[in-house]
């Protein structure tokens, strides 16, 4: 039943990543963003970690989709073509290097791990994430607010209109 | 139950398209999707191990490599922009100056 699940899931994943490649526009890739993330999330579910699934939909979709989003309205892109030779030779070189990537990835991984599965249940609830957040990696937590502080000001500095 | 190489082979295509992505497309917006796609492949592949190795610290990082997506995209879209005022355009082969 869960393989079942899995398989219908991870068919939307492939599909909607190949039509983010293939479409022209980038609101159209965009979109088909939004439904890989949203698929992720789900795989997240079947793997018992509930809060980042929850985290992924509201930041991922929520948050950082909606500013790309807004960015390709603001500036209503068109769609950009291969202008330089060096261009082409990525344009048809791009499948083969991506399939070649993922039969390394493959074979390497089927040699080394195997078809393991969990001893026990382990649910990554926001109680236990949380836990773990502010003991054990609470100064990490701590500096990675400091590099949210110079991502906002970083963003105000570069689009002010007179750099 | 689903065995733990499904999710990484899973993870491994999502990244593959990510990759094609980034190299085929001129678009700096797709390209920059395409990151995106690969961090959330990563993602996966973290806690699907955090699952079969019984380890929370997975989903820690899952948490922090969020974090740094969404000031990475934060900054990035504002470079974009900046680019677009100057250049007109969004393909990439247009900007390859390091000045005006």
């Amino acid at each position: 039943m869960e393989l079942v699940l899995f398989f219908i899931l991870a068919i939307i994943a492939v599909g909607a990543a190949i039509n983010m490649v293939v479409q022209k526009h980038p609101i159209h890739s965009a979109l088909s963003l939004i439904v890989v993330m949203g698929t992720l999330s789900l795989f997240y579910v079947m793997l018992h970690a509930e809060f980042l699934a929850v985290v992924q939909v509201i930041v991922y979709a929520g948050a950082i989709m909606v500013l790309f989003v807004f960015v390709i309205m603001l500036l209503n892109p068109h769609a950009a073509e291969h202008t330089t030779r060096y261009g082409t030779i990525l344009k048809f070189g791009g499948v083969p290097l991506g399939l070649l990537l993922l039969a390394e990835i493959v074979v390497v991984v089927q040699r080394s791990v195997g078809a393991a599965r969990p001893a026990s249940a382990l649910a990554g609830t926001t109680e236990a994430v949380g836990r773990l957040l502010f003991t054990e990696y609470l100064i990490p937590f701590e500096f990675i607010s400091v590099v949210i502080l110079v991502a906002i000001l970083g963003a105000v500095v570069l689009t002010k209109r007179e750099l | 139950m689903v065995p733990l190489n499904y999710f990484l082979i899973l993870a491994a295509i999502l990244f593959s398209i990510g990759v094609i992505g980034f190299v085929m497309k001129r678009n700096v917006i797709t390209m920059f999707m395409s990151i995106e796609l690969m961090l959330n492949s990563v993602n996966l592949t973290f806690v699907a191990f955090s699952r079969y190795i019984q380890n929370l610290s997975g989903q820690i990082f899952v948490f922090f490599v969020m974090v740094i997506a969404a000031a990475e995209a934060a900054v990035g879209l504002a470079i974009i922009v900046a680019l677009y005022r100057n250049r007109e355009s969004l393909n990439v082969d247009e900007a390859d100056r390091m000045k005006l």
